[in-house]
């Protein structure tokens, strides 16, 4: 288990860089010069030169990358193109909020999804099952963006019961839990629980199914065991999988949250992020990818680490 | 949206027929048709993604208004209006026609950016898989690499840098998905490739590329196939959603996910008609989704 | 699927280790051991799909990668698999399946279409029946006669049988090893036939290998090996053996356990660990394969054979004991 969990944590490392390469590299893909949203059109070839040196991209690529990745070791992202301001505090002031809604669109998503796939698969086959697997499967096709706009429909244009964007009263961005907040949280938590919901109804409902129809369940049955008794052995085989299920789905809580946070104006990075897109602001998108990826990353290295926890079979390994 | 890519692999069983359906020959797909033809939902989705598809690919040919004229004295009319069934948009353009060509750009981006992720993918997953060794090495770490990022936030950083558009939008979303055919494509040819008739083929004294095109590509193919046709759906969704964030398809193009965003300011006013186009989304999601379910389900794919 | 960070992490398996003996022209070698021994890796080094990392291949006089290209191996030396299914690609018709390998040599289409209908006459399948069906079309049995058919296609000398009928029922199983015996005559063929049921090794051979743990442990004719039983473990495992003659019995005692780990196998005697007659030096030192009885064509790896091993059975421990 040493082993594992030492192999394991080695491994964030190349990912890790891998990841700062390709986001190193977005700012390169771009065509044109990643300085023409800010530079005047009247700007001399001096001055763009200027520009260009004062941001560093006059240097060889491996040299730019060098610099970049030396200064994201120190937390220094560099500076927003469009507001001038540094990457670094914009992104650690949104990813607050973006990890607030992801966390409670986890705590709806994640027990829900389990329960309605256990009861699924316990009772397989049967009405019940079919409605489980119905929902599940509108919940996995539906895009969330516009579930988020038809809940907005419903529960705050028709209904008037609860707030339709912000994140808290009086165009409040910074969150507390107290009852004026929640109320505003509810919707997009939802509709970012949904997708989640289903995918992980579908696969232990898939899983619960599947072990229930193998032979060493008969013979638990066969030897007495009770209906709780035998629910035990399925829930300790069906856990490892479903770990690994729900820690890729924070991986969509994070991402999703983008378009989520669009919909909701929720100050989160989603928020950043689209600002950055339509402004090219490209540092500001770069270092907002590389946070949100990093954060996905640690994500599953702290789900893999638990894995040993409830599977014995990677003890050994 | 699903768009969390699971790389659940179609099992190649080791020993593939024995136990199995017997073997993917001709007689094999015709058995896969017949289940699969006697599937009510599946059947019900295949005829309305038909419908669908004749109806945007055949779009100038039906009795359409222009998706592109307007008129300020007829905007928003709700659903039922004489002369536009389903009423108009934010700029009085015929809703309907909108609809329809919008979905010839929403179809478009989403599936080529799959098909053209099936060909890469294969071939990188094939390559790997079957040469092994530094190869395998070099192109799977890569593979790892880019699972590390959430498929959405991947889609939106390219497409973010590439700046909107639509081969932009094609691009990143291609992008996107060859990672998770490769690693299904690298998997299923690791076993095939562990299968005696590969070795009685290598022995046979054939070249490499002659035992792949004989004995490997025809029988790793198919899973492959029926892996990337469940990624229609969240390609679809990931799509009009680039859109819906400004990055894909430019105005005045109709498009269903820039149509959902353009329209959102009329939720006050027409909540139904401001919600058509995602539903439109929707729908044919859930039917890419449902058929993909029953082909998976023909073939004794579990899940 | 977690893998290591730049290369799957295997521990090595040496599945043969210092196997070293030779087939003669027209004789039939027959290998035996449990499964795990490392049967099939032999056959598999033998053709070529498994490379050697030290020692050489010599085929006819000529030596893999000096001499010998994998191509002209593969002209020589030709392969029967264990497992029917896996054996033949589902996709292709079984004229195409013998077909394959004549047109990767250059035969035209025509011609190689012509050979695997000749040949799945020989093997005792109607061409005009069979020659179009997909192997899952066929029983266990008539796929096994395609896989021959394939493998004559190639015209080899040297055929390596790798658990060719192991997977039949006992009725299809003797047909098949009567073809076998036949198109051995026939095509004037060397085999190598593995199993790991020594009723058929003894049936088909000439001279027998016993395998364990990726070692050769006796080696020798049929008749002698039977015979004598120089190995404990030969003579475990033909003890082993069900037999139909209740006064056929032996005094060894019967394997016990299964065998030890490949990736860490025991120090010294491999079998020192199974074996009742194991002495501290059969864990110490790996005992030479010595000739029994004096039989030139006759050797067995074990200690208690060698006369210098201090094994108190040993020739040399006897002697030992009488000074005392």
């Amino acid at each position: 288990m040493l082993a594992y969990t030492l192999q394991r944590l080695l491994y964030v490392i190349p990912v890790a860089f891998g990841v700062s390469v390709i986001c190193f590299m977005l700012v390169h893909i771009a065509p044109g010069d990643p300085l023409t949203a800010v530079m005047p059109i009247d700007a001399t070839a001096e001055q763009q030169a200027a520009m260009r040196a004062e941001y560093g991209f006059d240097k060889p690529l491996p040299v730019q990358f060098a610099i970049w990745f030396g200064n994201a070791l120190q937390g220094d992202l560099g500076a927003s193109i469009a507001t001038g301001r540094s990457v670094s505090s914009e992104v650690s002031r949104a990813v607050g909020n973006t990890l607030i809604l992801a966390f409670a669109a986890s705590l709806i998503g994640f027990p829900l999804g389990i329960f309605f796939g256990f009861v699924a698969g316990i009772f397989k086959d049967t009405l019940i099952d079919r409605a489980v697997t119905a929902f599940a499967i509108t919940g996995v096709s539906v895009p969330n963006y516009w579930l988020g706009i038809v809940l907005v429909v419903i529960f705050s244009v028709t209904l008037g019961w609860l707030p339709s964007t912000g994140a808290g009263p009086g165009g409040s961005t910074n969150w507390a839990w107290d009852f004026e907040h929640l109320r505003f949280i509810i919707l997009p938590a939802v509709t970012l629980a949904v997708v989640p919901m289903g995918i992980v109804t579908r696969t232990v409902r898939a899983l619960v199914g599947d072990i229930l129809s193998q032979d060493f369940v008969g013979a638990l049955r066969a030897k007495g065991l009770s209906q709780v008794g035998v629910l035990r052995h399925v829930v300790r085989n069906v856990t490892p999988t479903a770990l690994s299920v729900v820690g890729l789905q924070l991986g969509y809580l994070l991402g999703g949250s983008i378009l989520i946070e669009t919909v909701f104006n929720w100050p989160g990075t989603g928020f950043l992020l689209s600002n950055a897109i339509f402004q090219r602001d490209l540092p500001l998108l770069q270092g907002t990818i590389l946070v949100l990826a990093l954060f996905f990353v640690f994500a599953n290295l702290i789900v893999d680490l638990l894995q040993p926890l409830v599977d014995p079979r990677i003890k050994r390994g | 949206m699903s768009t969390t890519v699971d790389t659940k692999v179609p099992a190649v069983p080791a020993r593939p027929a024995a136990e199995q359906a017997p073997a993917q020959s001709k007689g094999y797909w015709q058995g896969v048709g017949a289940r699969l033809s006697r599937d009510p939902v599946a059947m019900v989705c295949a005829g309305l993604l038909t419908l669908l598809l004749a109806a945007v690919v055949f779009a100038p040919l039906l009795p359409l208004a222009d998706p592109f004229t307007g008129s300020m004295i007829s905007r928003l009319k709700p659903i039922g209006t004489e002369g536009h069934i389903l009423g108009t948009d934010e700029l009085g353009r015929d809703m309907l026609a909108r609809l329809i060509y919008g979905g010839r750009l929403t179809l478009m981006l989403g599936l080529l950016p799959v098909i053209f992720a099936f060909l890469i993918g294969t071939f990188l997953g094939v390559l790997a898989g079957y040469v092994g060794g530094w190869l395998n090495t070099v192109i799977m770490r890569t593979v790892d690499v880019f699972f590390a990022f959430p498929s959405i936030l991947l889609a939106i950083a390219i497409s973010g840098a590439l700046g909107a558009g639509i081969v932009n939008s094609l691009v990143s979303l291609t992008i996107v998905f060859i990672p998770p055919i490769t690693r299904v494509a690298e998997s299923v040819t690791a076993s095939v490739r562990s299968l005696e008739y590969v070795d009685a083929a290598r022995i046979s004294g054939a070249r490499a590329l002659t035992v792949v095109r004989v004995h490997v590509l025809g029988n790793v193919m198919s899973p492959i196939f029926v892996y990337a046709t469940s990624l229609t759906s969240v390609s679809m969704i990931l799509a009009a959603g680039l859109s819906f964030l400004g990055l894909g398809v430019k105005p005045p193009q109709p498009e269903w996910g820039l149509m959902l965003n353009t329209l959102r300011t009329a939720i006050y006013i027409d909540p139904v008609l401001a919600a058509l186009p995602g539903a439109m989304i929707f729908l044919t999601s859930l039917c890419l989704n449902l058929l993909s379910d029953g082909l998976r389900s023909a073939m004794n794919i579990k899940d | 699927m977690r893998k290591g960070i730049f290369n799957r992490k295997t521990n090595a398996v040496r599945a043969v280790d210092g196997v070293s003996f030779t087939v003669a022209k027209g004789e039939t070698l027959g290998i035996v051991g449990e499964s795990g021994c490392g049967k099939s890796t032999t056959a598999r080094l033998l053709v070529g799909l498994e490379g050697i990392d030290a020692g050489d291949l010599i085929f006819d006089g000529d030596r893999l990668g000096v001499d010998l290209s994998l191509k002209d191996l593969w002209d020589g030396v030709q392969m029967v698999f264990q497992d029917s299914y896996a054996s033949l690609n589902p996709r292709l018709t079984i004229e195409e399946t013998i077909a394959f390998g004549p047109k990767m040599r250059g035969v035209a289409a025509d011609e190689a279409r012509r050979l695997a209908h000749e040949l799945l006459g020989r093997v005792g399948l109607a061409p005009a029946r069979f020659a179009g069906r997909y192997p899952h079309e066929l029983s266990g049995g008539q796929r096994q006669r395609v896989n021959i058919a394939r493998s004559l296609a190639m015209k080899p000398r040297l055929i390596i049988l790798d658990e060719a009928v192991s997977a039949l029922d006992k009725s299809v199983e003797a047909q098949v090893l009567n073809l076998l015996r036949e198109l051995k005559d026939e095509f004037g063929l060397t085999y190598v036939f593995i199993s790991h049921d020594l009723n058929v090794v003894r049936y088909v051979s000439d001279r027998i290998m016993v395998m364990y743990l990726g070692e050769v442990v006796e080696i020798g004719p049929v008749a002698a090996v039977w015979e004598k039983r120089a190995h404990p473990y030969t003579a475990a495992l033909f003890a082993a053996m069900p037999s139909m003659d209740p006064d056929n019995r032996t005094e060894v005692p019967p394997l016990a356990g299964d065998p030890p780990n490949p990736i860490d196998p025991p120090s010294g005697c491999r079998f020192h660990t199974r074996c009742s007659f194991a002495e501290p030096v059969c864990g110490k030192t790996r005992p030479k394969s010595v000739a029994v009885d004096g039989a030139a064509d006759h050797d067995a790896a074990c200690h208690m054979l060698d006369p210098i091993s201090g094994h108190s059975k040993s020739a040399g421990g006897s002697r030992l004991e009488a000074a005392e």
